[in-house]
């Protein structure tokens, strides 16, 4: 895996940016920080968007980050097919920015909640190297605002699904989505809080080494 | 809009007394002016001043070994090795949170979380120690749901985990809570900023969010003052947190310093920028010259009053080095936040402020920073202290149904699981977390090392109300013995001293009793005390005051912290063993409180040289992987200990445990000190038991874990689930 040169976006109120880039740095990517007023992005191969509350999320969560000069970067980044992953806070700005189809809301019980959580992968998109479908991982969520609301028009793809029910409401238990193209995935549990034996589960690493591999792909494919 | 005639009696509406307008008057040989006046009024509350406990304070142990900084700075630093230090405080913010829950307890958070930023440390992990009326009172409920969410919403947007702490309920609590937040952070050994503003020239610079009104005179009339009828009206007196605003700070703080362009810096929290300013000056023997109308507002018309009392949230003042202005500037302007130089330095001790052209404050400085009134209240025992104190046990009947005691107990307010406060808590973030809240302590990593930091709060609020010498001992040695079953070894201690009003001379009595205990007690185990808060006027007239609540936040170093020692169980067949002595001691117990409604006897004896063998043999246990798991035994007793191991873990137990007589809930809900419960692989247990021995600590094997039920002798025999059911139900139900 090594060698994936990965940049992380920080925005205003980033705050799990430090986790994510320590995570997919002990998996061996080059992991580089990308300021949120940068409009012009370095040579990368794939792009995580972390969690946090960008801007405070005092509007709706990702909301504002959507509108930082490096955004259009990053849409751009997408169309051309290279991956692009998003957790919580980074799935929200994915979802405003519209690069995934769908939005989230406040959880049901309208709390905050942290507790670790099962997921079943189903159709992880093009991350797909370590996820066979009906693997199951143990990560933690941590969000006020994690329930999935699917668009009508657009029939999202399943990338993960809460097994015994969602934590916060989430529509069909719906914790992570990818885009038509496969390429962009988010979801609401963090991976990157899950690599470390240390600190509990270790299931995240399978699911940022396959981010890791996609990126490694569209490398080769450029 | 001009500035009100200053009388004795507007002198007095401010808080203070005519000793000390006298005081005043002798000072600047004249009437002072509003702004004056108001800078003297906050300056001299107790809040600020310590003028009614500095005597106490001043007798407590703040030396040792390992400290970098002791009390005086924003907070306490330790060396914790490999060149870093840990950084930590514990605040109170108790009538805020009273008159208004949410904000009150999320900008005590970022309160404690700006003390530990300005030194120089990332923060790293949250604590809150809160304690609130009965639960079955509506009202507590909405105080607690705020609470907590307050916490949460101000901690999980700045990006710090929060840990550990305690909730509790007691009927005292019930007008007036306690909320005391604590905060940890590492920085390097190298790099810690102090709140100092020497060399006269250089420029004060204001950084972070813009002043507006709120929180004006939240120090002097709502942190220093007892509560009255008009309680809802000091609203107004409440400050609004913004956490992201803070978090912008924090980064913008420590790339600002990582320039070497700062000479000192400090928060702007209570008294906002008139403390911060006048602070800095004293601690360096210079002035400062201010310029209120260079200060950046948030709305338009307030007054040079108004200005130096508000206590707007998310603020600092620093001072720079001369010519390098620029480079701090660059880095505030990067995080879009204001930064505005307000002033300088200077060498003739004063500290002048102009206001449209006009100097509005000419005063000395150090008169009002250091020379602060300090008074000796009276003091005197409660009168029904010794009544309260005497138990009769052969007045009770022994207990006759152990397994309903263990369920109630369980079920109880304060003995429930706390999962329905700390899941609203990141306990996750900056991937630092070891052991998570639940436990005795938590443990957290220390970025970039091998080492951890084991953290708890604590403190018995009964045993204080019946014994403060003997109660603030206990709050050491149960801190020290929660961060000792993990492995660490504590090592220094952060202190809030939340008590009724000092005017009482019963509670002057409880302060000076609690200090005293607490000082012998560090001194025992040598835990420095190297930060704190003190917390007066905690009553409401008609009401009493609260029980004495004299909390430890206590700080311990793991070398390893991969060898970290959880507090439930871990694995079916381990084997059970029980540390210490139980003794006749149900005095201010759990026991007696939930199953028999008595708050009385005297606490439990304390014995700190078996709390530090008991300490030695746990840490010496850890580091050799001994054992599995490690709980303490304190409220509720042994047989609470090891429901909880079980209930935790999904693992049942069969023990029997030592100390059983005529009386089952002696051995089973005793509260008696320096006592554990372990699990280790049976393979370990004849090296644990050697060990123990070597340390001088009685230990021997109680039981077995596994199985679906509790069954401890004598008499409790209870389904696993049940257990869980009981103790997992009453804070989601009361509070949904």
């Amino acid at each position: 895996m090594s060698g994936a040169r990965v940049g992380v976006l920080v925005f205003p109120g980033s705050l799990d940016d430090r986790d994510m880039m320590r995570s997919l740095g002990l998996l061996g990517a080059e992991v580089q920080a990308i300021w949120h007023k940068d409009a012009r992005l370095p040579e990368l191969d794939g792009i995580g968007v972390p969690g946090g509350f960008s801007y405070g999320d005092y509007l709706r969560a990702g909301a504002m980050a959507r509108f930082s000069p490096v955004m259009r970067a990053v849409l751009e980044f997408a169309a051309s097919g290279r991956p692009v992953l998003g957790v919580c806070n980074g799935f929200q700005i994915l979802c405003e920015a519209g690069l995934l189809p769908g939005a989230l809301v406040r959880n049901r019980d309208l709390k905050f909640i942290c507790q670790d959580v099962r997921v079943a992968v189903e159709d992880p998109g093009n991350f797909r190297a370590e996820l066979p479908p009906g693997r199951t991982l143990v990560m933690p969520v941590k969000h006020g605002d994690g329930a999935y609301v699917p668009d009508p028009e657009h029939k999202p793809r399943v990338a993960f699904r809460y097994v015994g029910g969602s934590p916060n409401g989430s529509t069909d238990d719906i914790a992570g989505v990818a885009n038509a193209a496969g390429n962009v995935v988010g979801l609401m549990p963090h991976p990157e809080h899950a690599v470390d034996p240390l600190l509990g589960s270790t299931d995240g690493a399978p699911l940022l080494r396959s981010f890791l591999a996609a990126c490694l792909a569209t490398r080769a494919r450029r | 809009m001009s500035d009100p005639e200053v009388t004795d009696q507007l002198a007095r509406e401010h808080g203070l007394s005519d000793h000390e307008i006298a005081l005043i008057g002798e000072i600047l040989g004249r009437r002072p002016t509003f702004p004056e006046l108001g800078i003297f009024s906050v300056m001299w509350s107790e809040h600020c001043s310590y003028k009614s406990s500095k005597r106490y304070l001043q007798t407590l142990p703040t030396q040792g070994r390992c400290v970098v900084q002791g009390p005086g700075e924003n907070a306490g630093v330790v060396d914790v090795g490999e060149g870093r230090v840990a950084v930590f405080k514990i605040e109170s913010h108790n009538h805020p949170s009273y008159v208004e829950p949410h904000g009150g307890a999320a900008t005590g958070v970022g309160g404690i979380l700006r003390d530990v930023f300005t030194m120089g440390a990332r923060p790293l992990a949250s604590l809150d120690s809160l304690r609130f009326g009965p639960l079955e009172d509506p009202h507590q409920r909405y105080l607690v749901r705020g609470v907590v969410a307050g916490i949460g919403d101000y901690g999980n947007a700045f990006g710090c985990a929060t840990v550990g702490g305690e909730v509790t309920f007691h009927p005292r609590y019930r007008k007036n809570i306690l909320v005391n937040a604590m905060n940890v952070g590492i920085a390097r050994a190298d790099q810690i900023f102090l709140a100092k503003a020497s060399g006269p020239g250089n420029p004060v610079l204001y950084v972070g969010s813009k002043t507006g009104r709120d929180g004006i005179h939240g120090a002097s009339l709502l942190a220093s003052a007892e509560f009255g009828e008009d309680t809802d009206a000091k609203r107004p007196t409440v400050q609004l947190g913004d956490p992201f605003t803070e978090k912008l700070l924090l980064e913008a703080c420590l790339e600002a310093m990582a320039t070497g362009a700062i000479v000192g810096i400090q928060d702007m929290g209570a008294a906002g920028l008139t403390c911060s300013s006048f602070e800095m000056a004293s601690r360096s023997g210079t002035g400062i010259e201010m310029d209120l109308d260079r200060v950046p507002q948030r709305e338009s018309g307030m007054s040079a009053y108004e200005l130096l009392l508000s206590e707007s949230q998310e603020r600092m003042l620093l001072v720079a080095q001369a010519g390098r202005e620029s480079e701090i500037a660059d880095v505030f302007a990067k995080w879009d936040l204001d930064c505005a130089v307000v002033g300088r330095v200077t060498g003739d001790g004063r500290m002048r402020v102009r206001w449209h052209g006009q100097v509005v404050v000419d005063i000395p400085v150090d008169p009002i920073a250091r020379s602060a009134p300090v008074y000796e209240r009276p003091r005197a025992e409660p009168a029904d202290l010794a009544a309260r104190r005497a138990l009769d046990l052969d007045q009770l009947p022994p207990e006759a149904d152990p397994s309903g005691a263990l369920l109630e107990l369980l079920a109880s307010p304060n003995l429930c699981s706390r999962e329905w406060v700390y899941r609203q808590y990141d306990t996750l973030v900056q991937s630092a977390t070891v052991i998570r809240p639940g436990g005795d302590a938590a443990v957290v990593r220390i970025p970039e090392t091998e080492r951890g930091l084991a953290l708890s709060t604590d403190c018995n609020p009964r045993y204080c109300a019946q014994d403060p010498y003997l109660g603030a001992q206990h709050a050491v040695a149960e801190a020290a013995r929660n961060v000792a079953v993990t492995g660490a070894r504590p090592l220094a201690v952060t202190n809030c001293l939340n008590f009724g009003s000092p005017e009482r001379p019963e509670c002057m009595w409880e302060f000076a009793e609690a200090t005293r205990g607490m000082g012998d007690a560090c001194r025992a185990l040598e835990l420095p005390i190297v930060s704190g808060n003190v917390s007066f006027y905690n009553e409401t007239a008609g009401e009493g005051a609260i029980p004495p609540t004299p909390t430890i936040g206590m700080v311990g170093l793991l070398e390893e912290v991969a060898r970290a020692v959880p507090a439930a169980f871990r694995a079916a067949g381990d084997d059970v063993l029980f540390l210490g002595t139980t003794r006749e001691e149900l005095g201010a117990s759990e026991y007696l409180a939930v199953r028999h409604g008595l708050e009385r006897g005297a606490p439990p004896a304390l014995d700190l040289d078996a709390e530090r063998r008991l300490q030695r043999l746990l840490a010496d246990a850890a580091a050799r992987e001994l054992l599995r798991s490690a709980h303490d035994c304190s409220d509720g007793g042994a047989a609470i200990a090891l429901a909880e191991c079980a209930v935790r873990s999904g693992l049942g137990v069969d023990a029997e445990l030592p100390g059983s007589g005529p009386r089952p809930e002696v051995a089973l809900f005793a509260e008696s000190c320096a006592r554990a419960v372990l699990s280790c692989a049976p393979a370990h247990t004849a090296a644990l038991l050697a060990l123990a021995r070597e340390h001088g600590v009685p230990a021997r094997r109680i039981g077995e874990t596994g199985g679906t039920r509790i069954r401890i002798g004598p008499g409790v025999d209870v389904s696993l689930a049940e257990a869980h059911d009981s103790w997992s139900r009453t804070l989601p139900e009361a509070l949904g």
